[in-house]
């Protein structure tokens, strides 16, 4: 009997063993692929990385040299017509579900619909927006009926809309409402108490949330594709097809021609190093706790 | 409980009330109203606009486009997709979605969870934040990246070594057979796609678990339990329906996954058993032929496709959300 029980005792803490290295093993193994993309990523993209890469156009097929300048400039636009539509319309929504909606069933859908929404495969909003824009002649939407700039900015935009609404009630809901009331108490009208007042505390949330939907469209390559198209010269025109970086990257990824291949990692390059810089600020914003002193 | 969580107090009702500038108020009311409207707006007009433009595959194939199957008229094997000639059937790409992310599952759960585990009851306090700061980054690294990595690195990788071991190893199954030259196909996809829904699992599994009470981990400690017994008993228990409902996230993402998938599965329409054959995803097939669809037909029933795709992620993700809520509803505020 007492043999028994000693047996148990050692297999129950050689099963505690066993599961810690198991969990250990887990998260070694998660890091490795981590480890492994960035160090071939550097490794690759830092020797076909020079001033021409940011300076110049793709040259045409199998001729090496040239860059992607073309597809940073393309990204600007289509980022900046994406955060013209999915900034203002995200932090509206926010302001509903934290100021006017709070705890009713109305915003709790609002809500759910949104967590839903950011859970749609990006190639179908890019469907749905070549649907909406590009395959339609209509006098209501403008530049549609053709590949343009402005429906992959659309189809980005719409992609920021859930993210930014969601961190923005996140933020204010952690505005006290002691700020509130002392808004109120001073006469400020409700509109402006919530604009210069509780979206004023908690704006370095806010900017956080955005930076964090910015980053993630950024590397958005699905909506794309068959909405701003790509464009093999310089364009700025919302009215034209224009090309993006991890568009350029794809195209040029799945092309037979080892230079192209070089351009590809170095745009990889470029544009995670652009995604980690905002996580990394965005890291630091909210381990400071901008938002700890307001409350 | 902070103090933003509470109603409204008698003064600010007070306050309120009294406001003397009630069109500007009720004016911007609703347009915060219209902007959390417009979420609706969007899902609507997704599936709107998805149906009207799959209207022409709908009304010549009706729901038989999932699942019937074409005889090739030369050869008398089974066919599915051949847009020169007008044969449409979804199945290969709804086979191929399947298995790359059952697979893909397959592998992230496991270690999604172990590494959860570890993170919230036995990782040094000091390691804690570096590594769920690693795991952050693994979800912002963007799809295409990913697939230029397997491409160039996880491909050669899976061809030289992983795959002729599999075969020689596991080929009795007859799920492993290494007549595949090339490397890519479903079992690349399967792993590009389990790193990719990694971080997700994790950190939501990390999220429930944080939120069981530590009375919970405490009371299963005081009977004597070993820390593996508590972490099975007094944590894995309580947080199960949330660790589901990670789970079912992370399927919903890698259902819809599309760029890195694309670039390793091989993007053939054909069903094979064997998982280092090649395949293609619904969503693989949207980014690969959509912009050079060679008919109006053609068009339609990639567009079809995407409409399936999209009503699936919605319910998967309506589960999952679901599931989620209900575990952490009455969690213990902010235990992060």
């Amino acid at each position: 009997m007492a043999g028994n029980e000693n047996l148990r005792t050692r297999w129950r803490a050689w099963t505690d063993a066993g599961v810690t290295v198991l969990a250990i093993l887990a998260t070694l193994i998660v890091v490795t692929p981590l480890a492994a993309i960035f160090g071939y990523l550097i490794y690759k993209g830092a020797s076909s990385l020079n001033l021409a890469f940011f300076m110049q156009i793709p040259r045409p097929e199998g001729e090496s040299g040239g860059g992607m300048a073309n597809a940073i400039v393309g990204s600007g636009v289509l980022l900046l017509v994406a955060s013209l539509i999915g900034v203002p319309i995200g932090i509206g929504g926010g302001v509903f579900l934290a100021e006017f909606g709070r705890g009713t069933k109305l915003a709790n859908a609002v809500r759910f619909t949104a967590d839903v929404l950011n859970g749609v495969p990006s190639i179908v909003m890019g469907l749905a927006i070549y649907s909406l824009i590009v395959s339609t002649h209509s006098g209501l939407i403008p530049f549609s009926g053709h590949f343009s700039a402005f429906s992959g900015g659309v189809a980005l935009g719409i992609m920021m809309i859930p993210t930014v609404c969601r961190t923005t009630e996140e933020m204010l809901l952690m505005v006290p409402h002691a700020v509130r009331e002392a808004a109120l108490g001073l006469g400020l009208p409700n509109w402006r108490s919530v604009l210069s007042i509780t979206v004023k505390t908690a704006s370095p949330g806010i900017i956080t949330g955005c930076m964090l939907a910015f980053a993630r469209v950024a590397g958005e390559t699905a909506p794309l594709i068959f909405t701003a198209f790509g464009n093999a010269f310089m364009n700025t025109s919302l009215n034209q097809p224009i090309e993006a970086l991890p568009l350029q990257i794809w195209v040029f990824a799945i092309s037979p021609y080892d230079d192209q291949h070089r351009l590809a990692w170095a745009g990889a390059l470029v544009l995670i190093a652009l995604i980690v810089l905002a996580v990394s600020l965005v890291r630091y914003v909210t381990s400071r706790g901008v938002l700890k002193g307001a409350s | 409980m902070g103090p933003g969580k509470e109603g409204p107090s008698p003064v600010r009702v007070f306050l309120l009330s009294r406001g003397n500038s009630a069109i500007a108020d009720r004016a911007f009311r609703w347009l915060m109203t219209l902007c959390a409207f417009s979420i609706f707006g969007i899902v609507g007009l997704i599936a709107w606009r998805l149906m009207v433009s799959s209207q022409m595959t709908w009304s010549q194939f009706g729901l038989g486009f999932f699942y019937k199957s074409f005889v090739d008229p030369v050869n008398h094997q089974p066919m599915y997709w051949d847009p020169v000639n007008g044969y449409f059937s979804a199945v290969p790409f709804i086979y191929g979605t399947l298995v790359s992310s059952f697979l893909s599952l397959l592998i992230a759960v496991p270690l999604g969870v172990g590494l959860a585990i570890f993170l919230t009851e036995m990782c040094p306090r000091a390691l804690r934040g570096p590594l769920a700061f690693l795991t952050e980054l693994l979800a912002a690294i963007p799809s295409i990246v990913y697939g230029l990595w397997a491409m160039y690195a996880l491909v050669p990788l899976l061809r030289e070594y992983v795959n002729p071991l599999l075969t020689s190893l596991l080929g009795w199954t007859g799920l492993f057979n290494n007549d595949n030259p090339t490397g890519l196909g479903f079992l690349a996809g399967g792993v590009i796609l389990s790193i990719m829904i990694l971080p997700i699992i994790s950190s939501l599994t990390r999220e429930v678990m944080t939120a069981v009470p530590h009375s919970q981990r405490e009371a299963v400690l005081a009977l004597g339990a070993t820390r593996w017994e508590m972490i099975r008993m007094g944590v894995l228990r309580n947080a199960r329906i949330g660790i589901v409902g990670a789970i079912i996230l992370g399927l919903g993402r890698a259902l819809g996954e599309t760029m890195a998938v694309t670039m390793v599965i091989g993007n053939t329409p054909e069903i094979h058993k064997s998982l280092l054959a090649n395949g293609t995803s619904m969503a693989a097939v949207i980014a690969n032929e959509f912009s050079e669809a060679v008919s109006d037909l053609h068009r339609s029933a990639l567009i079809e496709i995407g409409l399936a795709l999209f009503l699936v992620t919605i319910v998967v993700n309506a589960c999952a959300q679901l599931l989620v809520w209900v575990v952490t509803r009455g969690a213990p505020a902010q235990a992060r």
